[in-house]
């Protein structure tokens, strides 16, 4: 586990994530126009399982720990980049 | 053949299923059903969505026990939903956990709270006297037990009708195609149960070859290893290159792994090397269509031939490859070019144009083309496959639509409600018009030009 996180904290890490995110998925976005509490998937960015994996690889790599979930219907650290984010700010050990 | 068992386990007692909380009995598999088919109707259609692959395997047998049929689309979007509750009246969701099934009528996966223990019609009173007599609940050969759907190339999903018969014969052809029938192994699978692929390599590899599956869905490369850790050896992994390419770049260490199975998609020989070198097991293809089931099997390290499951034929009709024998239902024409080679062998020479593979969910364009153009306010669209990037990469589709007034996000939002998300454009590009010749068709070389200027900008 990595030293304790404070909202603000998340709130910067923000853009990096979401950086991380497009350049994974080849987006053509701004990292800006990913609204940090709008859903990733269904109606907000429309991610699927497959992106959720190509998102997981890059995380593991860029953070330092492997992501579980058990189910890819009930990825709830993906229902939106800040909780996407704070899940990572709460595991990253680099 | 009148009738054929439910499943091909001999003993009782041995491990049919594994959960988090640990094993469950052959016995207690057939309790749970039997328990389950009392809470569903006589006869009728059973849309089978359970995530677990436990409860849908008690799902599927309790509908064999009341005479139901299982409907398994390729997708669960509102529109396949709307066009299964049309086409087969009365049918019935079973779901467990959150699943959207509009307003079709739904029973929620009981708490069937079996005795462990003490069940079994066929056991006998095993207080007095050893388990000699067990003998499966049999199931009429020739009971249509699932409807299986692809995408047809008139564009509207296709049913594939399963007699239980083929069933049970394309399950034990695997498993000695794969040698599981000498040694049963415990199954751990990474691709849905409801799709052929999983259906055939989970379910009915364990049903009719007499080995266990793990209840869960892996997913993410953690999963995987804690899934294979949970089961005992010798292991199976079912699984895609995709599923397989992650797992292996994640560069976790594995539990070992005895044998790797792999579909959907070519697999390239790079790695499978590569996933044969870190798992030391061998690792597998196999070959076939949800029209067919599964036809041969090869593997990938030892070169491109692939090898006929037994009792399996391919024929050359015409100019098409025509499949029968054994578990397939009749005579099915293969859409990819096959070189037939003697022994029952062959080589697979490519795929047809309009057939789409992403992530082994297959639909064809014309399919994905006619929703489009049925999206209110689009005026004319196509979608396109750009080249692939990578063999074992995934490549997404790209649309061009004409449809003005809308934005290209009012135009992914009503598409979401008629289309798998895999198969959802990325990008959607809004343009004029498309580039249709004299005759109204799309020359492939005009969208590729049209691609690369509105998308790679190369």
């Amino acid at each position: 586990m990595s030293e304790a996180f404070t909202p603000e904290a998340v709130e910067a890490l923000l853009p990096e994530v979401a950086a991380l995110i497009i350049s994974a998925l080849n987006l053509d976005m701004a990292p800006g126009e990913i609204e940090a509490d709008a859903p990733l998937f269904g109606d907000g960015l429309g991610l699927d399982s497959i992106d959720v994996l190509e998102i997981a690889l890059v995380i593991s790599k860029q953070y330092g720990f492997q992501l579980k979930s058990d189910n890819e219907d009930n990825i709830r650290i993906f229902s939106s980049l800040r909780a996407l984010t704070a899940h990572i700010a709460s595991q990253r050990t680099k | 053949m009148t009738s054929a068992p439910l499943l091909a386990h001999k003993d009782p007692e041995a491990v049919f299923a594994w959960r988090p909380d640990g094993p469950v009995s052959v016995g207690e598999y057939l309790a749970d059903a039997a328990a389950l088919a009392g809470q569903l109707p006589a006869t009728g259609y059973l849309l089978n969505l359970c995530h677990d692959r436990y409860r849908f395997a008690v799902g599927f047998a309790a509908g064999l026990l009341r005479g139901m049929t299982s409907l398994q689309p390729s997708s669960q979007s509102a529109e396949t939903l709307r066009r299964l509750q049309a086409d087969y009246p009365g049918l019935v969701c079973l779901c467990d956990g959150d699943t959207e099934t509009l307003d079709l009528p739904c029973l929620d996966f009981p708490d069937l709270a079996v005795p462990r223990g003490e069940f079994l019609q066929g056991a006998g009173n095993r207080k007095n006297e050893p388990k000699t007599e067990f003998s499966a609940p049999q199931i009429p050969a020739d009971h249509v037990a699932a409807i299986l759907f692809t995408s047809g190339s008139t564009g509207l999903p296709q049913a594939q009708p399963k007699t239980w018969k083929k069933l049970v014969q394309n399950g034990r052809a695997e498993a000695i195609a794969l040698g599981l029938d000498r040694q049963p192994h415990a199954i751990v699978g990474t691709v849905p149960v409801q799709h052929s692929y999983g259906f055939e390599s989970t379910f009915l590899l364990a049903l009719h070859g007499g080995g266990a599956f793990w209840a869960g869905k892996p997913f993410f490369p953690q999963d995987i290893a804690t899934a294979l850790d949970a089961v005992p050896q010798p292991r199976l992994l079912v699984t895609t290159p995709f599923h397989l390419s992650t797992l292996l770049a994640a560069g976790l260490d594995l539990p070992p792994v005895d044998l790797l199975l792999s579909a959907t998609a070519p697999l390239s020989t790079t790695l499978a090397a590569e996933a044969e070198a870190r798992t030391g097991a061998p690792l597998l293809e196999i070959y076939g269509s949800t029209e067919s089931g599964q036809l041969a099997s090869r593997r990938t390290t030892d070169g491109p031939v692939w090898t006929l499951l037994p009792g399996v034929r391919l024929e050359t009709e015409d100019d098409r490859t025509i499949a029968c024998g054994n578990h397939v239902e009749g005579r099915v024409a293969l859409s990819d070019l096959i070189e037939l080679l003697p022994e029952h062998r062959f080589l697979l020479h490519g795929r047809h144009a309009d057939l789409i593979n992403i992530a082994g969910k297959r639909t064809s364009l014309a399919y994905l083309n006619h929703q489009l153009g049925a999206v209110p306010g689009v005026i004319d669209g196509t979608f396109f496959l750009p080249d692939e990037a990578g063999p074992d990469g995934i490549t997404r589709l790209t649309a061009f639509v004409v449809a003005p007034g809308l934005s290209a996000r009012q135009v992914t939002v009503a598409l979401r409600e008629r289309i798998d998300a895999i198969f959802l454009p990325r990008p959607l590009v809004l343009v004029d018009e498309l580039p249709r010749n004299s005759t109204g068709k799309l020359p492939r070389g005009e969208l590729q030009a049209l691609y690369a200027e509105k998308v790679s900008h190369g």
